[in-house]
């Protein structure tokens, strides 16, 4: 327990490091973003609850802010698609219910189910963090083709990310 | 009392949630304020060495243009130096007496540690800050035209915001025409800014040069922004739709210019006396 404890506050800093120093410099025909450290959120174990979720997912999005000085926003938009996480996961818990101990990964639940998992979620935190950072609904369309291709973007990596991980890893 | 711990208990996670959820809103209210002290941003140190280590990974891809943009900016610099002395030799009508005056402008040059320019606010990081003389509200040029100006400094470091600010506004005026009016960016194309509050009557026309005004002492007069890409007049509007092509390409700056206004203390303070501090 302790041992992946430590292993996640680790892929904590190098999600965090990933996205500030890597995908914050690639960004696809000016409107494509690739926000990975949502990745962080969705695959931590089934275990964590709802609270620690929120506290974390608050956590990261602070420290995403500091970098791209845009204070408290990705804080807001991490925080509430922290809070809907475990809801949506209880939603679609496939027939034999989930493995205890585990966490939401590709190898575990296969593609279909990882993706109903994620597209979902992750469009969840880019329409409101891109809606909130255009403060209002003036560029709605250009701002709906900005998420549209952010979440593309960002499931698309973590998609790969996953079929890269060794089977046994558990984030 | 108790069946209120309990309730709060039992819903712990949502109350977590809305408590985070306002502190975020909190957050981002104040950072929407020009010139917020905030701690949490890229101008700390820790986040600026970060970024200053990704930038210096960066730059060496950019090295080449970079030298071809300083090598011609000397260029020109030189030219001018030159024309100067040799008006200076022929005529010696140029000796100004008011040495404040001449010098009111002081010029500090930065490099750019983080920019952005596919948001809907963008910021620019820089590494001069309070130790360098750099204070909040001084403006940022470059070599081709107007940048931005200085939210938050730190020791070291310093957090710009870029024209590409969907709230930054700078008075400028059309140099031919010399109708005045305010650029505001309306986050859609990085290559493009608007020119707003140009009066009907006041036709202008493609290609025209957009300069700052130096109406409001943060930019020096005459610093470039922009062309008139574009200018369309509706039919029940008071003002002109301008959209201006920059002048300055946001996604190679690679050095800014930091410019002093020393006189800026005494005629803002000269303004509060004569307007007041409620306009």
């Amino acid at each position: 327990m302790i041992k992946s404890g430590i292993i996640h506050i680790i892929f904590f800093f190098v999600y965090v490091l990933a996205q500030v120093v890597l995908l914050k410099n690639i960004v696809l025909f000016d409107s494509a973003f690739c926000f990975l450290y949502v990745a962080f959120i969705l695959l931590l174990p089934f275990e964590v609850s709802i609270t620690m979720i929120i506290l974390i997912g608050f956590l990261i999005g602070i420290s995403i802010d500091i970098f791209y000085n845009s204070m408290g926003l990705h804080a807001f938009a991490t925080v509430f698609m922290s809070f809907l996480r475990n809801y949506w996961l209880s939603v679609i818990t496939p027939q034999g219910g989930y493995e205890s101990g585990s966490s939401p990964t590709l190898a575990a639940n296969g593609v279909q189910w990882f993706l109903v998992y994620t597209i979902p979620l992750v469009f969840i935190h880019h329409f409101v963090l891109f809606f909130t950072e255009a403060s209002g609904f003036d560029l709605f369309w250009f701002t709906m083709l900005k998420i549209i291709g952010s979440m593309l973007f960002t499931v698309l990596v973590m998609v790969l990310l996953q079929f890269l991980a060794p089977q046994r890893r558990r984030i | 009392m108790e069946r209120l711990l309990k309730f709060i208990y039992e819903y712990r996670a949502f109350f977590t949630f809305i408590l985070l959820e306002l502190t975020c809103v909190w957050l981002i209210v104040q950072n929407n304020q020009f010139q917020s002290s905030t701690y949490f941003n890229s101008s700390n140190r820790l986040a600026a060495n970060v970024l200053d280590f990704s930038q210096g990974v960066r730059e060496y891809f950019s090295l080449r243009n970079i030298n071809r943009d300083l090598a011609e900016e000397n260029a020109n610099l030189r030219s001018l130096l030159d024309q100067r002395n040799q008006r200076l030799l022929s005529d010696r009508i140029f000796s100004p007496k008011d040495t404040v005056i001449a010098n009111r402008f002081e010029y500090i040059s930065a490099k750019v540690m983080s920019n952005s320019t596919e948001l809907y606010k963008n910021y620019i990081t820089v590494d001069r800050g309070k130790l360098d003389g750099i204070e909040p509200g001084m403006a940022a040029i470059s070599s081709t035209g107007a940048v931005g100006k200085v939210k938050v400094v730190s020791d070291h470091f310093a957090v710009l915001i870029s024209l590409l600010h969907t709230d930054e506004m700078v008075s400028c005026i059309i140099k031919e025409k010399d109708y005045f009016g305010t650029a505001q960016w309306d986050g859609f194309d990085a290559r493009y800014t608007n020119l707003r509050y140009i009066p009907r009557h006041a036709n202008p026309t493609v290609g025209d040069t957009v300069i700052t005004s130096g109406f409001n002492a943060v930019f020096p007069k005459g610093i470039l922004v922009g062309v008139i890409h574009n200018a369309t007049l509706s039919e029940e509007s008071p003002f002109w739709d301008i959209k201006v092509s920059l002048a300055q390409d946001y996604s190679k700056l690679a050095f800014v210019e930091l410019v002093k206004s020393n006189l800026k203390n005494e005629r803002d303070s000269l303004v509060e006396v004569t307007i007041g501090n409620n306009r």
